[in-house]
């Protein structure tokens, strides 16, 4: 196991290499080549961007700016965000805590949400429950993340929701942008600006991980150690927590671990129409302005993820299932 | 459908209408789909209203309306059945307009997926040893880079470093394309790697049929069920991603009218014109919905354990 783990481990990184080399050239035919923000300014002449350029190596062959780049980067030197006028390491530090906040809470509600409505329409197939999570998933993976954000934002924050009962006035409105209130606000002013982005973002997780869970919990509730268990008299809950979910969770675990990466993609979407201050913002605002650095930054960050998230999910399988066996 | 054409032993009774074959069982299971064969009604609708477009339509998609503009019709008012959007253009035309786009470009991106993947699997599967390690190697740097963030670059790219005008749906289609083959090269290359042991591809070797020759007239029928039921879902995983793209401003430009750009300016007009940009939502929702239902429906039917 631990040979296997390490092995693994080392295998990524030449995957690593080869998946920056390509970000790395797809990049740089950007045009402009790393200086467009100069371009524009009246205060450089032609020269002065000419000479920018040799000052950056920007002159110099691709792969020597690729190795001068990619030693920088092990010594912790992302580059600098001509977009903020900050090391690319600063603005992403910056924007860090915005997206963590949207990602963990949108990450938590869905487990909890997804893996409670796929075990209970386990627990009772072709039920109305059932039908519903199965509906529910279809229509969850159908749905376009900009659309749902539209609805929610036409509901609930363009006019909300007033009516009266038992003799009060409900007012109810959420609102559409940002993280917080500008003129500052509390604890409540924070969940409040998460509902509409967590719930569209949590959506394609829930419809996911609830179809998958059913699927799984499903098979194994009809295995002979189940009903072995059953017949020893076991209390249902034992049964279920520890016969059932323990080997029903398996396959949930990978799904959930290799979905994390992409949540933090998906978050651009939503991010961008919430006007969240997040990292996947600021890579839009970035593309805007062809910030080598950050977008650089940026897809290098999230392959790393990605390739480190197969690694757990890799090896969280072999750890949860003793039946794996590696050589 | 390159399964149906082995049929299975004759019946015992020889009717003509009771002699099943793969394809009438398959076609059986299908039809008892219920969500599958409305799946496939209701993008049948769409892909005739698609292609009938100027027949069905007497408006322009990208006539901007002189009076109205600025102020969108309401749905019924003037004879635009679903309304005007806020240039004043007809909302159905652009509609029927916009689905041409985005089914089309949806479906050519399918196809060069499909093809790369099947190159890249059965040459993976078949061969075997190093071209399938570097092969392999290939696929999972494609799929460790996000594709989203990844296809915003590009297209941002080229619509930067060329006319605006070159960025049409061709090349969304070709770059989204050549980002997405990684699941069916796996599936062809699973598929391919036990199809290549049984006898029948022992046969066509001893017989000295060329490697090429096995691998796509004796091999890849027997692996299509799978790359079927995985390319039907891509269309509707790849219609989700186009919108998403022209939505955010990088897919496909307007004036051309695609499902995704006509929500671009919905969020600003949500309030004088919600109609502008739930009609174009609910288009994409209920075609990725209904693939999703037709690759359920596809994947009983061509699956022979489901009986």
């Amino acid at each position: 196991m631990l040979t296997y783990a390490i092995r693994r481990s080392l295998q990524a990184i030449p995957l690593l290499l080869l998946i920056s080399m390509i970000l790395f050239s797809i990049l740089h035919a950007m045009p402009g080549g790393g200086l467009a923000a100069y371009a524009g300014n009246p205060h450089l002449t032609a020269a002065d961007i000419e000479r920018l350029r040799h000052n950056l190596g920007l002159d110099r062959p691709l792969y020597v700016q690729y190795f001068n780049w990619l030693w920088r980067v092990l010594h912790g030197d992302w580059g600098w965000s001509t977009l903020n006028s900050t090391t690319v390491v600063e603005a992403f530090l910056e924007r860090l805590p915005a997206t963590l906040e949207l990602m963990i809470t949108s990450f938590i509600i869905s487990l909890i949400i997804g893996l409670t409505l796929g075990i209970l329409a386990a627990l009772r197939p072709y039920s109305a429950l059932d039908y519903f999570v199965t509906t529910f998933a279809f229509f969850g993976q159908s749905m376009p993340s900009f659309f749902f954000a539209l609805i929610l934002q036409l509901l609930f924050a363009v006019k909300g929701i007033h009516f009266q009962a038992f003799g009060y006035a409900f007012d109810f409105q959420l609102p559409s942008a940002g993280i917080i209130s500008t003129d500052g606000g509390d604890f409540v002013d924070r969940v409040r600006h998460l509902v509409l982005p967590v719930t569209v973002l949590a959506l394609l997780q829930v419809a996911t991980w609830s179809r998958f869970t059913r699927a799984s919990m499903q098979e194994v509730l009809h295995t002979d150690y189940m009903r072995t268990a059953a017949a020893k008299g076991l209390p249902f809950m034992t049964i279920l927590l520890k016969h059932g979910l323990k080997n029903g969770m398996m396959p949930v675990v990978t799904v959930v671990a290799l979905t994390i990466p992409f949540l933090v993609g998906g978050a651009l979407i939503t991010e961008q129409i919430f006007a969240w201050p997040g990292a996947g913002r600021l890579f839009i605002t970035a593309l805007g302005q062809q910030d080598f650095g950050l977008l650089m930054g940026y897809l290098v960050l999230i392959s790393i993820l990605v390739v480190f998230f197969n690694l757990i999910a890799d090896l969280a399988y072999g750890w949860l299932d003793p039946r794996v066996k590696y050589d | 459908m390159a399964v149906a054409t082995q049929t299975l032993p004759p019946m015992a009774v020889p009717d003509d209408d009771d002699v099943v074959t793969r394809r009438n069982l398959g076609w059986k299971k299908f039809s008892r789909h219920r969500p599958a064969l409305i799946g496939t009604v209701v993008l049948l609708v769409f892909v005739i209203s698609a292609v009938f477009a100027p027949l069905l339509s007497h408006y322009d998609p990208n006539a901007i309306d002189p009076v109205w503009q600025g102020t969108p019709l309401a749905p019924g008012v003037n004879g635009h059945i679903l309304g005007t959007d806020e240039l004043g253009r007809d909302l159905l035309t652009r509609l029927m307009y916009g689905a041409r786009i985005s089914l089309s470009l949806a479906v050519t991106a399918m196809f060069i997926e499909v093809v790369l993947g099947t190159i890249m699997g059965a040459c993976a599967g078949y061969f075997g040893g190093w071209v399938d390690y570097i092969i392999m190697r290939v696929t999972d740097v494609f799929l460790s880079i996000p594709i989203l963030p990844l296809l915003l670059v590009l297209t941002g790219i080229v619509a930067a470093t060329s006319v605006k005008s070159s960025l049409g749906p061709v090349f969304v289609a070709l770059i989204i394309g050549l980002l997405s083959w990684m699941t069916v090269a796996r599936l062809v290359r699973a598929a391919f790697l036990s199809l290549r042991e049984k006898e029948f591809a022992e046969a066509a070797r001893a017989i000295g049929s060329r490697n090429v020759s096995i691998m796509f007239k004796h091999l890849l029928p027997n692996a299509a069920a799978p790359i079927i039921v995985q390319a039907t879902l891509d269309v509707a995983g790849i219609i989700i991603l186009e919108s998403a793209l022209s939505y955010l401003g990088f897919g496909v430009q307007p004036p051309t009218a695609s499902w995704g750009n006509m929500l671009t300016n919905a969020q600003e007009n949500m309030q004088i014109a919600p109609w502008a940009g739930i009609f174009p939502g609910i288009c994409i929702f209920l075609t990725v919905l209904a693939i999703n239902y037709m690759g359920d429906g596809l994947r009983d039917a061509l699956d022979p354990n489901v009986e």
